[in-house]
C-alpha cells in the first residue's frame, strides 16, 4: 500500500523565540514491512538541520537548531511510504538495543496492583505469542478506547483505573503487563491510516511492541485488536512514550506555546 | 593484625626509612607548628569540602596528615600493571555492552545485571566513542591487607574526584619540609594536568579540525567538589563551563564567549549522567546543554566519560570484573576482588543474614560511604536497624567480608599512632593508558575506624612513590 | 574568555563598588543627623537617602520605623537587601569563587578577608565613619590588588569596566541625595547649613581635600558639582567615571577586532562627548536632579549595551 503523510505542526510562541533546539525521530523505521518513497522535513526559514545518526535501537535523530527572533516555528513532514503487511513483526529492522533494556520501568510504566492482577490472569501455557496476544484483548476490554479522559502525562496504572483512554494509554498498559510476564515490551510512534471500515483514527498514532523469543519484535496495536499492517507507518520507539517523543525541544524565551496541529494519511496511487 | 605499613615488628620497613628518624626528631611543638601552617595554606588556596546532608560548615576542611605514605618502586609496579589491566578491561566491557555483548551471549555476566542496570544508558548502544574508550579517567579504591596483598574495593568509572587532594598534597609537603624531598627520591605527580589534558585531547571526535578544544563542564559553584574543577581546568589551562555556557548549533557544540561563539570538541563532564541533556534524560534539568546528546552521537564532540559508563562500576557488576580481564585479555587479574555476596541470591541472602556482625554491607548504587553498615563497627541496634532495610529492598544491596586494612603511622594528638588507609590512584584511558605514580590516601583518623570517607570524618595523606 | 566569566568579573566590580557607595550613603546620612534639624527629627534625611539608593520600596516593606538604627542594619548588613554593603561584598565575592581562575591569588584574597571580616561584624558595633572606613579599606585592598596583579587582558577590563559604570551611578547617586535633602527646604540655598551638606557630600565621596585644593574654601552648589560631574581631575566624577569606562571599553574594542559588536563602546563615547561639552550653568538650567535622573538612565543603557556586546555569546 502506497501512503501519502502529511503532518504540520506549528508552534504559536507568545513571545519571540530567540533560540532553540529541537530533536525529532520523525522518519519511518527501515524494515521489509515499509520502504520510504520520499520524505521531506522542513522548520520553516528560522531551521537548520545539524546532527543526524541513526541510534541504537534503530531510529534516525534529526537536530534542528533555530535562529530568532520568531513567533511560530512549523515543523513540515511531507512523505510517502510503500506498506506491506507483516501480521506485527518487525522483520529485517536493524537495531543494537539488547532487548532486555525494555524491561527497565520508567514513571509511566510502573505497575501497581490493578496491573500485577489482570497481568496474571492468562495461563502459563500459552505460548509467548498467544499470551502478547491474550494480554492485547485485555487491554482492549479494560481500557477501551475514550478519548478526554487521560492526558499526556497519565500512567499506565491511572489509565487502567480510570478505565478507559487512547493510543498512548494502550500502549502504556499493554508494555507494563507484557513485561510482567516478562517479556520485554516498548512504545512505537507513527502514523496509522483509517482502516478498511474507514473509521476515523488519530493519524498520529501510537502502539506497543512485544519481543518475543525466536520471532524478534512483534507490534500490537491493542484498542484496534489487530497487529500493525499496511495501513501502519512506524517511525520510532522507546521505553514509554516520552521517551519515544517524535520531536523534543527547547527554545529561549517565547513563553506560552500553542500548537496547531494537522495530520493526514491518504493512499495513494502506485 | 592488621598490616603495618611502617614497622614489620620492630624493624623498620625499606620503604619508610628516611621518615622514621623525620618524625622521631621533630619536636612536638614545631609539629603543631607545621600542622597549623598546613591548614592555613589549605584555607587560603580554598580547598575545602562540602558534606552532603550534614549542613554545617560549608568551607570545611578535609584534616590533612602530614605522615606521608610510601609505597616502594617494586610494590608501586606492580600495582601499576594491576591497576592498567583493569582499566583496559573496564573499557572493554563498556565496549562490548554498548555493542554486541559478547560476553552475556558467552553467559559470563547475566544479561539482566548489564541490560537492566539504571546506570545502562540505552541512548549510547551502538556507538563507539573515540578510540573505543567509554572512561577515561577510572579512580580504583584499593585497600591493602598484607605485604603483596592489595584488594580492590570498587572501581570508579564516572567522574572520580578527589586528584586535587593528591596534587595540592604533595605541593604542600613539599613547601613546608623541602629538606625531605631532597633525601628522598619521590617520584613527581604534577604531570597529572598535563597528562589528562593529552589524554582528553587523544579522544577528540573525528569532525574535529586543529587541536581540539577541551573544556570541564561543571555542575556549579555549588557543587562539593567545585574546587577540583576549577583547579583542574587552571592547571590544565582550558575553561570551565557550566551548562548554560555550551549550545548547540548546527553539528557542533558552542561555548558563549566575548568574542561570539567558540566550538567545543572534547567536555570533560563533572556531572551525572542525568544532568547531561534535557532533551534526552532529565527534562527538568537546568544544567544540561540541549542536544548536546545528538551532536555527541553524531560525532560532533566527545564526552568524558561517556554517559551509561557508569554500568562498569555498578557494586554488582563489580563481582565480574575478573571475569572481564580474563575474557578481554586473556589474562588473569593482577588485582584481587573482595569476596562479595549479592543479597538477591537465595544462598548470599541467607548467610549474610546470619551474619551481619561480621561484614561490611553496601547499597548497590551508594557512595560517599553512606547508606553502610560496617558490622564489627556497630552496636546492635545499628545492625537490626540495618537488617530491616536490607529485608525491604535485597536487591539493593552487597556485603563483604571486613577487611583487615592496613595501616601507616599517622599524626594523633598522642604523637604517632597507626591509622587504617586505603589509596585511589587515578588511571587515564586515551591514546594509551597512564598512571602517575601516587593517588590519594584517605585515611580514617578515628582510632580503629574502618571508614576513611571524609564525609565521615577520614583524612588524607600524600602519597609516595620512591624512586630506584 | 566565557561570557559568564566576563559578567562575574564585571560584576565583581559593580558589586564592590556598589558596597562602598551603601557605606558612603550610610555616611552621609548619619552625618547629616548631626546637623541641628527640624522638630519632626532627621526622618525626612533618611527618607530621600532611601530614595536615592533607590530601596525605599523594599525598605517600607520590612522595617516599620525610619530610624538610624535600622537604617544601620538595612543599608549595611541586611542580606535581603540586594543593595547593602553585607550583600554586595558577599556577591562580588561569589563572583569571584565562580571565576576563581580568572584572579590572582592577591585578589582572591582581598576579596575573601572583606567577605570574612564583614561577616563577623554586626550591627552597632562600629560608629558610622568607622564602618565607612572599614568598607573603604577593604573595597581599596581588592581594588589595589586587581591593579596591582592581574594581567591587563579582558577580564582586567570588564572589571575595571564594572567599576567604572557603578561609580559613575553611584556618584550620581549621592549627588542626588543632595538634591531630595535640600527640596523642602530652598530657602536654606547659600546659607551655612547648606555648605555643610554640601561638605558632607564631598566627604562621603573621600573628596573633601581633592576638593579644597582645587576650588579654595567656598563650597557652593555650583563649585561641588562642577568638581562631582565636570572636572575631569576628580577621580569620582562622572566625566571621570565615564571616560574611564570608555577607555576600557575601546580596549575591548581593540583587543576583538572588528567581528564583535561595540555598541556600548558608541554609546559611551556620546556621553563622553556630551559631557565633555557641558557647562554647569547649563545644568542647573536643565535642573541638576533630571540632569542626573538622565545620566543613571544612560549609564544602564550603556551597561545593558555590555551585556548584548558580551555577555550572551550570540548563542
Amino acid at each position: 500500500m502506497r501512503l501519502k503523510i502529511t503532518h504540520h505542526t506549528v508552534y504559536n510562541y507568545e513571545n519571540p523565540v530567540r533560540f532553540g533546539v529541537q530533536s525529532l525521530r520523525l522518519s519511518p523505521s527501515v524494515f521489509q514491512g515499509q520502504k520510504v518513497i520520499d520524505w521531506q522535513v522542513d522548520m520553516g526559514e528560522a531551521g537548520e538541520p545539524g546532527a543526524g545518526f541513526r541510534d541504537g535501537a534503530g531510529d534516525w535523530i534529526q537536530l534542528w537548531t533555530l535562529r530568532g527572533p520568531v513567533t511560530q516555528v512549523p515543523v513540515r513532514i511531507d512523505g510517502v511510504v510503500e506498506t506491506t503487511d507483516l501480521s506485527g513483526v518487525l522483520r529485517g529492522h536493524r537495531e543494537m538495543v539488547n532487548p532486555f533494556v525494555y524491561m527497565q520501568t520508567t514513571e509511566a510504566t510502573t505497575p501497581d496492583a490493578a496491573l500485577r492482577d489482570l497481568a496474571a490472569t492468562p495461563s502459563d501455557e500459552l505460548t509467548r505469542l498467544d499470551l502478547a496476544h491474550e494480554l492485547s484483548h485485555l487491554v482492549y476490554s479494560n481500557v477501551p478506547y475514550k478519548s478526554g479522559v487521560t492526558t499526556l502525562a497519565t500512567t499506565a496504572a491511572e489509565a487502567l483505573a480510570i478505565g478507559g483512554g487512547v493510543c498512548q494509554d494502550h500502549a502504556h498498559v499493554l508494555m507494563v503487563l507484557a513485561r510482567l510476564r516478562d517479556m520485554p515490551a516498548r512504545y512505537v510512534s507513527g502514523y496509522l491510516h483509517a482502516d478498511a471500515d474507514g473509521n476515523a483514527h488519530e493519524a498520529s498514532h501510537a502502539w506497543a511492541e512485544i519481543f518475543i523469543e525466536g520471532l524478534g519484535w512483534v507490534g500490537f496495536d491493542a484498542a484496534n485488536k489487530t497487529c500493525p499492517n499496511q495501513h501502519y507507518v512506524r517511525t520510532g520507539s522507546g521505553l514509554d512514550a516520552r521517551d519515544a517523543a517524535p520531536i523534543r525541544g527547547v527554545t529561549v524565551m517565547g513563553g506560552a506555546e500553542k500548537l496547531d496541529v494537522k495530520v493526514a494519511v491518504e493512499e495513494v496511487a502506485q | 593484625m592488621y598490616y603495618n605499613e611502617m614497622f614489620d615488628g620492630e624493624k623498620v620497613r625499606e620503604a619508610y626509612a628516611s621518615l622514621s628518624d623525620w618524625v622521631a626528631q621533630m619536636p612536638v611543638d614545631f609539629r603543631q607548628l607545621k600542622q597549623a601552617e598546613a591548614e592555613a595554606l589549605f584555607r587560603r588556596i580554598g580547598i575545602t569540602f562540602a558534606v552532603y546532608g550534614e549542613g554545617g560548615d560549608p568551607d570545611r576542611l578535609i584534616p590533612f596528615d602530614m605522615m606521608p605514605r610510601v609505597f616502594t618502586q617494586g610494590e608501586w609496579r606492580r600495582l601499576e600493571r594491576g591497576i592498567k589491566q583493569r582499566a583496559k578491561a573496564l573499557n572493554a566491557f563498556l565496549r562490548d555492552v554498548y555493542g554486541r555483548g559478547e560476553i552475556v551471549r558467552a553467559g559470563r555476566i547475566p544479561a539482566r545485571l548489564v541490560y537492566q542496570n539504571e546506570a545502562y544508558e540505552k541512548a549510547v548502544v551502538g556507538f563507539v566513542p573515540p578510540r573505543g574508550v567509554y572512561s577515561h579517567i577510572i579512580g580504583i579504591d584499593l585497600v591493602r591487607t598484607g605485604r603483596d596483598e592489595f584488594f580492590v574495593l570498587e572501581d570508579n568509572c564516572r567522574t572520580p574526584s578527589g586528584v586535587s587532594y593528591m596534587l595540592e598534597n604533595r605541593e604542600i609537603m613539599m613547601r613546608m619540609f623541602p629538606d625531605l624531598f631532597r633525601g628522598n627520591r619521590i617520584e613527581p605527580v604534577d604531570g597529572y594536568p598535563e597528562i589528562l589534558r593529552r589524554t582528553l585531547e587523544s579522544v577528540a571526535p573525528k569532525k574535529c579540525v586543529g587541536r581540539p578544544r577541551v573544556v570541564i563542564l561543571t555542575p556549579g559553584h555549588f557543587n562539593s567538589a567545585y574546587y577540583e574543577h576549577s583547579f583542574l581546568a587552571n592547571l590544565m589551562g582550558v575553561e570551565l563551563v557550566e551548562g548554560a555556557d555550551l549550545f548547540v548549533e548546527g553539528e557542533f557544540v558552542y561555548m558563549r564567549t566575548t568574542e561570539g561563539p567558540k566550538r567545543v570538541d572534547v567536555i570533560y563532564r563533572r556531572l551525572d549522567d542525568a544532568f547531561i541533556d534535557p532533551l534526552c534524560f532529565r527534562r527538568d534539568s537546568m544544567l544540561g546543554v540541549p542536544g548536546l546528546m545528538d551532536v555527541y552521537r553524531s560525532g560532533g564532540v566527545s564526552i568524558c566519560s561517556a554517559p551509561g559508563a557508569g554500568v562498569a562500576d555498578d557494586k554488582a557488576i563489580y563481582t565480574f570484573v575478573p571475569e572481564m580481564v580474563r575474557f578481554y585479555l586473556g589474562e588473569e587479574p593482577i588485582l584481587k576482588n573482595v569476596d562479595t555476596w549479592t543479597l538477591w541470591k537465595q544462598d548470599d541472602y541467607k548467610y549474610v543474614m546470619d551474619n551481619l556482625a561480621d561484614l561490611v554491607v553496601k547499597e548497590v548504587h551508594g557512595s560517599g560511604g553512606y547508606g553502610m553498615l560496617v558490622g564489627p563497627k556497630s552496636t546492635k541496634k545499628q545492625i537490626e536497624e540495618f537488617r530491616k532495610l536490607i529485608e525491604k529492598n535485597p536487591s539493593n544491596y552487597i556485603a563483604q567480608p571486613t577487611l583487615s586494612l592496613s595501616t601507616c603511622p599517622t599524626f594523633v594528638d598522642e604523637g604517632v599512632a597507626p591509622r587504617h588507609v586505603d589509596l585511589r590512584p587515578f588511571c587515564l584511558c586515551g591514546d594509551r593508558i597512564e598512571l602517575v605514580p601516587g593517588g590519594l590516601t584517605r585515611v580514617a583518623l578515628k582510632e580503629g575506624s574502618l571508614v576513611v570517607n571524609s564525609s565521615q570524618g577520614g583524612g588524607v595523606k600524600d602519597t609516595w612513590v620512591l624512586s630506584e | 574568555m566565557l561570557s559568564r566569566t566576563a559578567s562575574n568579573l564585571f560584576w565583581l566590580g559593580r558589586h564592590m563598588e556598589r558596597a562602598e557607595t551603601a557605606s558612603r550613603l550610610f555616611e552621609v546620612g548619619a552625618r547629616i543627623t548631626l546637623l541641628p534639624n527640624t522638630v519632626e527629627g532627621y526622618r525626612n534625611e533618611w527618607e530621600s537617602l532611601l530614595r536615592a539608593s533607590g530601596a525605599a520600596d523594599r525598605y517600607a516593606a520590612n522595617y516599620a520605623d525610619v530610624t538610624e538604627e535600622n537604617m544601620e542594619k538595612f543599608m549595611l548588613f541586611d542580606r535581603d537587601n540586594p543593595s547593602s554593603v553585607a550583600s554586595c561584598i558577599h556577591d562580588a565575592r561569589e563572583s569571584g569563587r565562580i571565576v576563581r581562575t580568572a584572579l590572582t591569588s592577591r585578589v582572591w584574597d582581598a576579596l575573601n578577608v572583606a567577605w570574612q571580616e564583614m561577616r563577623a561584624i554586626g550591627p552597632g558595633q562600629e560608629d558610622a565613619a568607622d564602618l565607612a572606613d572599614f568598607v573603604a579599606r577593604h573595597a581599596n585592598t581588592v581594588q589595589g590588588a586587581i591593579d596591582g596583579t592581574q594581567l591587563r587582558n579582558d577580564g582586567f577590563r570588564f572589571m575595571k569596566l564594572g567599576y567604572a559604570l557603578e561609580r559613575a551611578d553611584s556618584t550620581a547617586r549621592v549627588l542626588d541625595v543632595k538634591y531630595f535633602v535640600l527640596l523642602p527646604r530652598v530657602e536654606f540655598i547659600g546659607s551655612g547649613l547648606d555648605s555643610y551638606q554640601w561638605q558632607v557630600i564631598l566627604r562621603a565621596l573621600s573628596a573633601h581635600r581633592s576638593f579644597h585644593w582645587a576650588y579654595g574654601d567656598d563650597v557652593s552648589a555650583s563649585r561641588v558639582a562642577h568638581f562631582l560631574i565636570l572636572n575631569g581631575e576628580a577621580p569620582r566624577a562622572l566625566i571621570t567615571s565615564v571616560n574611564e569606562a570608555l577607555s576600557h571599553l575601546e580596549a575591548l574594542t581593540r583587543r576583538y577586532g572588528g567581528d564583535v559588536p561595540c555598541t556600548a563602546r558608541d554609546r559611551a563615547r556620546a556621553l563622553a562627548d556630551r559631557l565633555a561639552g557641558l557647562d554647569i550653568e547649563e545644568i542647573f538650567d536643565e535642573g541638576l536632579h533630571e540632569f542626573l535622573s538622565d545620566f543613571i538612565i544612560e549609564i544602564g543603557q550603556i551597561a545593558s549595551c555590555v551585556q548584548d556586546d558580551y555577555f550572551h555569546g550570540r548563542g
